[in-house]
């Protein structure tokens, strides 16, 4: 009880600070804000998105989708050939009756999507579209599928490398396998490579996984109530999360975590009726796909400009290669840590292959997208950074503009989803990032509550902010987890290879079979 | 004779104690089996402390369910005279009940009425009653 009340204080006294600045200088603070987080944050930036030198192609891109491919070949195409197999794990066919109680497959395969499965899919799916146009689904789905091996291939390791605890809790993820596996196999730099993994996890978590999503959720509410500050919303959600995450109030999560599920179904539900509704457009709209995803069809950069937008929107919304889902899976109950990286592979193909791609086409087939009649390209807006759309929307408000234009309540409740998503989002990533912070700075109350307070914080300056600085921020962080995850990862995939022969070969002999339940 | 005598923790789990009990001492050599379940699905959502701290609560959970209700009854048993030995674990109650009777070759199980009541049970139906309806062992229910 008392630790509630001195949690209750210190909320009070949060909320304060933040409400009296923000009462002097009401008008302003957004904007002050803005600026001086786009100058801090631009070089970082500019560093991850580089152009590679006499192109106009991100060489971080280049890096996700190229570590993609080789880990699909590597493995023989993986995701297609266990694919299967992975059903029949997440179902508990291969479930010992035994382990009844633990952490099962299921539970960590959504347990990691609810921290991937949100505005990546509703807003960063629209920005895509927006700048690289239907072609841009294409690629998306291309990178969905490659991205599965990657999955595979890390929370392999991430369940292979955690720490159990005597207490019996569990840790895991990129910073345990990164350099318990590099120890293992005699690489010098795992260590240093762990802590360069952990710094740009905290700022992921602060990013994409806050920031981010504080953001795009204060966007989605002004769209019902008209503008507000956005450090009020912030606020808010910073109370709520604080709630959680320090007061540990655990009913506020346990609410969430059965919502969100039922959310994402239901928002696959309204896509597939927008669907059916403009059944006669299905085919138009693959079409719209196929010839932009090699012409552009107008839009900026032609073609590369879509396959830009395709595969970085993918690799933002299911995170393959960048580290966080080995964090969330490695919590599994199992006696082969490869059985978690079969049943992770089916994380990018719900995400982006599924669930992206149904907002894509709800998007192109309301033509929210504005086409020249005569050229059948796209129109660009008048800067000539986008395509132009009905009422200018742009990210969350244009597939809410989509939605709405054939289920007119709809951007209702996609309002309540996107809050839902990205609460659920920044729970997951709190945790993610409090999992590097510990591994950085040692575990302990007070280390972990210094992170969590941080955290709070970011999430009032992340609603605050305008969209452009915060996107382009937590795309970075998110992708520079990546650079060092990609890295470590091409080190142990023969450790994952050695794994899966044994393990296919056991299945193939009849040694591992299913249990009768 | 082999029977097992699923309890829920509430008063009623007593009554079915009891008629074990009375069972048992009216046949030569019995054998009963104490089957605490709790109540748990894998396909639950969980976040991601949960997960971690999954394990760790699970041995808390089995710990406190042997202390506060399998511990007494199958002391209270022993204490009779009878051999009885302890099961607990996590589960659809009805599902589990039948799975382990059917394993152990029990001729009987015996549960207690259903003491949960209101709107849940009456939508879902009681594990007491999905027990009758798909055990493969006779089962006794105890009013």
């Amino acid at each position: 009880m008392q630790t509630i009340q001195r949690c209750l204080l210190a909320l009070g006294a949060l909320v304060a600070m933040t409400g009296q600045a923000a009462a002097q200088e009401a008008a302003s603070l957004d904007a002050r804000v803005n600026e001086i987080f786009a100058s801090s944050t631009g070089w970082f930036v500019n560093a991850i998105f580089a152009p590679i030198p006499g192109t106009a192609f991100p060489w971080i891109v280049m890096w996700l989708v190229i570590g993609a491919s080789v880990f699909t070949i590597y493995f023989a195409f993986v995701q297609f050939r266990f694919f299967g197999h992975a059903i029949g794990l997440v179902k508990g066919d291969y479930s010992d009756p035994n382990d009844a109680g633990e952490v099962s497959h299921f539970q960590a395969l959504a347990t990691a999507l609810s921290g991937t499965v949100g505005l990546g899919n509703i807003a960063g799916v629209a920005v895509a579209v927006g700048i690289g146009g239907p072609g841009a689904t294409f690629w998306m789905i291309l990178a969905g599928l490659l991205g599965m091996a990657s999955k595979f291939t890390e929370c392999t390791l991430g369940v292979k490398y955690r720490n159990e605890y005597p207490d019996g809790t569990v840790s895991g993820g990129p910073m345990y396998y990164i350099s318990k596996g590099f120890d293992e196999l005699g690489l010098p730099g795992g260590k240093i490579l762990a802590v360069l993994f952990s710094i740009f996890c905290i700022l992921g978590a602060l990013g994409g996984g806050n920031m981010f999503q504080a953001n795009q959720a204060h966007a989605q509410i002004t769209q019902i109530t008209g503008d507000f500050p956005g450090w009020i919303t912030g606020v808010i959600f910073a109370a709520v999360v604080f709630a959680v995450i320090v007061g540990g109030i655990k009913s506020i999560a346990k609410v969430t975590e059965k919502v969100v599920p039922f959310m994402g179904i239901l928002y696959v539900g309204a896509a597939i009726v927008v669907l059916i509704v403009n059944y006669n457009m299905i085919g138009w709209a693959f079409g719209q796909i196929w010839a932009g995803a090699f012409t552009g069809l107008g839009v900026a950069g032609g073609f590369v400009g879509a396959l830009i937008q395709g595969f970085k929107r993918a690799a933002f919304s299911n995170e393959a290669g960048v580290g966080s889902a080995a964090i969330a899976h490695s919590a599994v109950k199992t006696k082969e840590p490869i059985t978690e990286g079969f049943v992770s592979l089916l994380e990018p193909l719900i995400d982006t292959v599924v669930i992206c791609t149904m907002t894509a086409l709800v998007i192109i087939i309301s033509q929210q997208l504005i086409i020249d009649a005569d050229t059948g390209n796209y129109v660009l807006n008048e800067a000539g950074t986008a395509i132009a759309t009905v009422n200018d929307n742009g990210g969350v408000a244009l597939t809410s503009a989509a939605f709405g234009s054939a289920i007119s309540w709809f951007p209702f409740v996609l309002a309540i989803a996107v809050v839902l998503f990205a609460f659920s989002t920044m729970i997951s990533w709190s945790y993610y990032g409090l999992k590097a912070w510990t591994y950085l700075f040692g575990e302990g109350k007070t280390t972990e509550l210094v992170f969590k307070i941080i955290f709070c914080i970011f999430i009032v300056i992340g609603a605050a902010a305008s969209l452009g600085p915060v996107i382009d921020f937590s795309d970075a962080a998110i992708f520079a987890m990546a650079v060092v995850n990609i890295t470590a990862l091409y080190f142990l995939m023969k450790v994952v290879k050695k794994e899966l022969h044994s393990y296919a070969s056991r299945l193939k002999s009849g040694e591992i079979k299913k249990y009768q339940h | 004779m082999k029977l097992v005598i699923g309890l829920d923790g509430a008063s009623t789990g007593g009554k079915a104690l009891d008629f074990a009990k009375n069972l048992a001492s009216k046949t030569d050599s019995c054998e009963l089996i104490v089957v605490y379940v709790i109540e748990w699905s894998p396909f639950s959502f969980q976040t991601a402390e949960e997960n971690a701290e999954r394990h760790k609560r699970r041995e808390e959970e089995i710990a406190i369910a042997m202390e506060r209700v399998v511990n007494p009854a199958v002391k209270s048993l022993t204490d009779a005279g009878l051999s009885a030995r302890a099961i607990v674990r996590h589960g659809d109650v009805a599902d589990t009940i039948d799975n382990i009777a059917h394993k152990e070759g029990a001729d009987q199980i015996v549960v207690a009425r259903t003491s949960a009541g209101g709107i849940t049970s009456r939508l879902f139906g009681s594990s007491t009653a999905n027990l009758v309806m798909n055990a493969r062992v006779p089962v006794t229910v105890v009013a």
